[in-house]
């Protein structure tokens, strides 16, 4: 699956199916400082992303004004 | 994963609330939590006339937006800071916002430009004065919220300050024990004085993640780059260290900054003697008249320095 992810904005290829849940580990995210957007929707932690999906990986968490 | 309230299938996980939700049963938590903190720190009531500080980001945006939905009277002002590659994006977010939502609930958007006014982007003027640019900027921004608030008759000010921000600022002060910064934390600051307006954070009660969520799922459209000034923040550093404790132990971030509010509502000065305190250490700045504990307030030393090196 097409993994979108920013700071720095970039695109990784990772290997179908996975939770949510496990993408977010495997890529050393912290889930509380995450959004995980597929298409127009939120999935949640639980949801299984196929090889065909394209998500993006959202960091949600400013340093600045927000 | 399940709604927890209507059993349909759900959106968004909150775990420090052990529940999940979908779409519209969201929404309703986060307006509640919104409502609740209004009515708790009795923020503002129905007829208040409110200016929302917005920057073009999830947080700011999305208190607006919620502020219109739950059919208050908000009007929001924009600071164009004039940071070459961000600015102009930021801005465009805000205007297109005000455009749409905001027009069609009859709100208004004020736009201040420092490049116009202040006679020099943000960059350039923290170079002139020699002080950190976030220092400046904070300076800028909170100065001409309060000008605007007070000369156009707003009764309270709002900012998107969420939980997140108050768990990191609240660690951040307590490590260092700056107990003067920690008499100031409230999610409401009364109008202590004449030239000062009220000041309060309607999304002390949410989390960064549930105002991105509802950001996202209510198609807010809103910057998600990173204003390039903020890299190395001690603030997102207290944050990250606060999610990964949040991320293992889901509550913490409310149980520390909810305990503070609670004990500090017992230990914290009434707001009429805060008022006082103020009252008798602030006093109108000679340039301007603004309060200040100053002859000349920080933001007209600022501007004076900046003035005497800006080329004619």
């Amino acid at each position: 699956m097409k993994v979108q992810l920013s700071h720095p904005e970039r695109q990784v290829e990772v290997k179908g199916p996975k939770r949510v849940k496990d993408l977010l580990r495997d890529l050393n995210l912290v889930p509380e400082a995450h959004l995980v957007i597929r298409g127009d929707d939120l999935a949640t932690e639980d949801e299984m992303l196929k090889d065909d999906d394209t998500v993006e990986v959202r960091p949600v968490i400013s340093g600045g004004s927000n | 994963m399940r709604c927890k309230k209507c059993k349909t299938k759900a959106v968004i996980g909150l775990p420090r609330h052990n529940a999940a939700f979908c779409k519209p049963c969201f929404n309703e938590f986060v307006h509640d939590q919104v409502a609740r903190a209004i009515k708790s720190e009795r923020m503002f009531a129905p007829q208040d006339r409110i200016l929302v500080a917005v920057s073009g980001g999830k947080d700011s945006l999305a208190l607006w937006d919620i502020l219109l939905k739950l059919g208050y009277r908000a009007d929001a002002l924009y600071v164009d800071l004039g940071i070459a590659g961000y600015s102009a994006k930021s801005r465009e977010k805000v205007e297109q916002f005000a455009n749409t939502t905001g027009t069609a609930c009859g709100a208004t958007l004020l736009i201040h430009t420092v490049q116009e006014e202040e006679g020099a982007g943000i960059r350039e003027l923290a170079d002139l004065i020699h002080r950190p640019t976030c220092s400046t900027c904070g300076t800028i921004k909170r100065y001409q919220f309060n000008r605007t608030a007070v000369e156009q008759g707003y009764d309270v000010m709002a900012t998107g300050h969420n939980l997140d921000d108050e768990a990191a600022r609240l660690l951040g002060n307590v490590l260092h024990w700056q107990e003067e910064y920690l008499d100031k934390q409230a999610p409401t600051l009364p109008a202590s004085l004449e030239g000062f307006t009220k000041k309060v954070k309607p999304l002390y009660r949410l989390a960064e993640r549930e105002l991105a969520a509802y950001a996202v799922l209510n198609r807010i459209d809103y910057i998600v780059e990173e204003c390039p000034m903020a890299k190395g923040s001690k603030m997102l550093l207290y944050k990250e260290v606060l999610n990964r404790l949040e991320s293992e132990s889901p509550g913490t971030k409310q149980a520390f900054y909810w305990g503070f509010l609670e004990r500090q509502t017992k230990a914290r000065p009434a707001p009429a003697s805060m008022a006082e305190k103020d009252q008798a250490t602030l006093h109108p700045c000679t340039t301007c008249g603004q309060p200040t504990t100053a002859e000349i307030c920080s933001y007209c030393k600022m501007m004076a320095r900046a003035k005497a090196s800006l080329p004619r």
